[in-house]
């Protein structure tokens, strides 16, 4: 752990002498940026998980600047309604904002015509995998038991919910019913606003599976009113060792989650996203950062900009081909 | 005693003490509302230890609530959407001289109720919880059928006005992402719209600018706020307390109960209380011609949902309303994770969070009292300097609900149509119920339909789901059943003659 800790800051250390090298480097007319606050828009509500991340990342990132970075909610739509306000404002790199993985989605359902081609994408910084929750007092043991009731009984008997129609969970869950060579709508899906409403429909009797994100269940699990089967993530989350992973238990490879990462409008000058880029990484190790993840259990993944470009555009016909399956594409 | 200590510490009062005032301030504005005012404290809280940051958040919500009622009863605006139930109530008892009356009795529920769910938060938060997840969609919509009932049962005049009213706000409800589809409805290619019509900005446009043009459509007449308020604060209070002692722990009660239950909040506790406290009231004709019972019905629930909300919050981490929502993330942020462990922690911060709650609703006394004495202010200043600064608050409060500018057109447009219809004698009550619940009756009716393959005896087949549409169907009955029963009446009357 310490070994791991001390890398850790070298590693900070590096990159953010890297950074200050970037910075004299870039010459005059960009040497001062950002020489005013930055605003960080979220396409989700304030007091939920993506707007805690953002909150803690802008923090981090102020440190790295010295610039405030303001977080501001433009909730609704699904998303649409935050994504649209970050590739309409101007890329002076002065208007970011948090992009979710909604954008590989929204598109292929008709609801807006805004693409991950729209962003100019600068790190991504989480990564949230689904994890398979059903009540305590379910009939079902184990998730092979589930996966084989869900497969022989007949179509509709069961329920899930988690997020609205066409939402994050419900293709990641339909997404890994296709991967069993189960139909992706052979369990209804019910819609949701949230994981939250789901969990109380789920501990009411109403619904039968949660295909949340594991921390989204976190306090109905310390009540003992849910439990999780597994985490459809490439490794255990730390936070909750208990749980083990699909992979671990019948050895499929389908890892598809909700990414996160900071994202500007198109066609931003390079120098200003490297410069991001650089801060952001430190921001991304930063302790402020680190310790808040942990602590909450959500998944911590760095790509940079290339990187997290070369994501978007994997997942974008991931997430096409399973809403073409589920049916919802418009 | 550990919490003891973590409370009464000159940090802790002093955060307590400036959230009082900056509760009031956005309370008493028109236009800024207490959602808006805690999702203001979040970036705050970042930089403040865990109980601080809570006392801050539940000083502010538990003002605002009470400060809404005072712009309520000076000017017709609510200040808070929880005010809007019994505005009309207050404005035309302050119209009769008796404005500080009002807010004194107004006060004094508020503390009583903030007080009387902080003592059901701290005795009976895990039983009271676990009645919350026994409602799934099926009960959720038997709720919002009753809600919307009540709106027309509670309006003054005539019900067929008031059904209309109802309609358009449930119209409005339409608008956005159809959350069973996923497709969008009325979006005009706008996505702003794609999120829903916000009922912040349209409650802002229906009370406030409404309230504002009628200001100035009637100027030729030299219109002033014609209030004298030379009463005395409490001196009614004992009165009143002595009289109306079963509605304030009727109105405590239901406002708890529907805090706690996820999604519903203080706006619509006010509501039911309300028309519950009319429907079973002797004197079911005087209300809303300015009687002091709806008031204790009201202003006693509005309070007591504020701290009912964080039962399932604490319990469960699940919201109670849109305030305790921001509070989770700001627990979750301060490593409170909300769970059954938060109980059993020993770390005391869970007692340090119900003194918090005991001493923000004491507070209140001191520091209502003064915003009552200020709101004089109301009075003093003339209607022209006045009404464009309320237009100013107007517009900020629903901008920044969002940060839209659509908010503010909209704001704009329904305060126009507000403004039409209520020169034509439609309430305003009904559209907003209708937009808040309407999409509540439709997505739980539509998640129930889908779960059940459209089976609608489903409603029925739960104990409380059955109960509730009992409850529903005997008072949609009701105006029927008792003219039946008068002919009855009348004819054995006759008979006997």
């Amino acid at each position: 752990m310490t070994i791991t800790n001390h890398s850790l800051k070298i590693k900070t250390l590096l990159t953010s002498s890297i950074a200050a090298a970037v910075m004299v480097a870039s010459g005059a007319a960009l040497a001062d940026y950002p020489e005013r606050p930055i605003t960080l828009i979220v396409p989700w509500a304030a007091g939920g998980g993506t707007d805690a991340t953002a909150r803690t990342i802008a923090r981090a990132l102020e440190e790295e600047l010295g610039q405030n970075v303001n977080v501001v909610n433009r909730t609704g739509g699904s998303g649409v309604v935050g994504h649209t306000a970050m590739i309409n404002a101007r890329p002076d790199g002065y208007t970011l904002g948090l992009a979710t993985g909604e954008v590989n989605m929204m598109h292929w359902q008709g609801l807006t015509n805004l693409t991950y081609e729209d962003f100019t994408p600068i790190a991504q910084i989480n990564y949230d995998f689904p994890g398979i929750q059903v009540a305590a007092d379910s009939p079902y043991e184990s998730l092979e038991e589930l996966l084989e009731a869900i497969r022989t009984e007949p179509k509709g008997t069961f329920t899930a919910s988690g997020t609205g129609q066409g939402g994050v969970w419900h293709l990641a869950f339909a997404g890994f019913l296709m991967d069993q060579d189960i139909p992706a709508d052979q369990v209804t899906w019910i819609p949701s606003e949230g994981a939250a409403p789901a969990m109380v429909e789920l501990v009411s009797g109403g619904i039968d599976i949660v295909p949340s994100s594991v921390p989204e269940g976190r306090s109905m699990m310390e009540a003992g009113r849910v439990k999780s089967f597994a985490v459809m993530s490439p490794d255990r989350i730390p936070s909750f060792p208990d749980i083990p992973t699909t992979k671990e238990l019948i050895d499929t490879n389908y890892q598809v989650g909700e990414w996160r990462g900071i994202a500007g409008p198109k066609g931003m000058d390079p120098e200003i996203v490297a410069t991001l880029e650089a801060a952001l990484e430190a921001a991304y190790n930063s302790e402020t950062y680190q310790g808040f993840m942990d602590q909450q259990g959500f998944g911590t993944e760095w790509r940079n900009a290339e990187e997290f470009g070369q994501l978007m555009q994997e997942m974008d016909s991931v997430f096409g081909e399973i809403v073409e399956q589920v049916g919802l594409a418009n | 005693m550990n919490g003891v200590g973590l409370v009464l510490n000159f940090d802790t009062i002093l955060v307590i003490l400036a959230a009082s005032l900056f509760g009031i301030f956005v309370g008493a504005v028109p236009g800024l509302t207490a959602t808006m005012a805690v999702a203001l404290l979040v970036p705050l809280t970042f930089y403040m230890d865990t109980i601080p940051a809570i006392a801050a958040i539940v000083t502010t919500s538990a003002m605002a609530i009470f400060a809404g009622d005072i712009p309520g009863t000076y000017l017709n605006i609510p200040g808070t959407p929880a005010s809007a139930a019994y505005v009309g109530e207050s404005h035309a008892l302050a119209k009769k001289g008796r404005a500080r009356e009002v807010l004194g009795i107004n006060l004094v529920c508020s503390v009583f109720g903030g007080i009387f769910g902080t003592i059901i938060l701290i005795v009976v938060a895990q039983s009271l919880a676990e009645v919350a997840l026994k409602f799934s969609a099926f009960e959720y919509f038997w709720l919002a059928v009753l809600g919307l009932s009540c709106s027309i049962f509670i309006s003054v005049g005539s019900r067929t006005k008031a059904f209309l009213s109802l309609l358009f706000g449930i119209l409005l409800s339409t608008v956005g992402l159809d959350m069973m589809s996923g497709a969008p409805r009325f979006t005009f290619g706008v996505p702003d719209l794609m999120a829903g019509i916000n009922f912040i900005p349209v409650m802002i446009g229906m009370f406030a600018l409404n309230e504002l043009m009628g200001y100035y459509g009637s100027k030729s007449e030299k219109k002033t706020i014609s209030i004298v308020d030379n009463d005395s604060v409490f001196h009614n209070v004992p009165r009143h307390i002595k009289r109306y002692w079963r509605n304030l722990l009727r109105g405590s009660s239901i406002g708890t109960l529907i805090g706690a239950l996820p999604g519903a909040g203080a706006d619509i506790a006010a509501w039911i209380s309300y028309g519950v406290g009319k429907g079973r009231s002797k004197d079911s004709a005087k209300y809303g011609t300015g009687h002091i019972e709806g008031i204790v019905d009201a202003s006693s629930a509005n309070n007591s949902g504020i701290s009912g909300a964080w039962v399932p919050a604490l319990v469960f981490g699940i919201p109670g309303d849109s305030i305790t929502a921001i509070v989770i993330g700001v627990l979750y942020m301060k490593g409170m994770n909300p769970g059954p462990t938060i109980f059993m922690d020993g770390s005391g911060l869970i007692y340090a969070l119900f003194i918090v709650f005991i001493l923000a609703n004491l507070m209140m006394l001191p520091i209502g009292y003064m915003a009552i004495r200020l709101s004089k202010l109301f009075i003093l200043t003339p209607s022209r300097v006045l009404m464009p600064i309320i237009l100013c608050f107007c517009i900020v409060g629903a901008f920044a609900i969002n940060n839209s500018v659509v908010d503010i057109w909209l704001m704009l447009i329904v305060g126009l149509v507000a403004y039409l219809l209520a020169v034509n004698g439609f309430p305003m009550a009904p559209a907003i119920l209708g937009l808040v619940l309407g999409s509540v009756v439709e997505n739980n009716f539509m998640s129930a339909m889908l779960r059940t393959g459209g089976d609608l005896t489903s409603f029925f087949a739960r104990p409380i789901s059955a109960g509730l549409g009992i409850a529903v169907i005997l008072l949609w009955c009701s105006p029927l059943l008792i003219k039946a029963y008068r002919y009855q009446k009348q004819k054995s009357e006759r008979a006997s003659l």
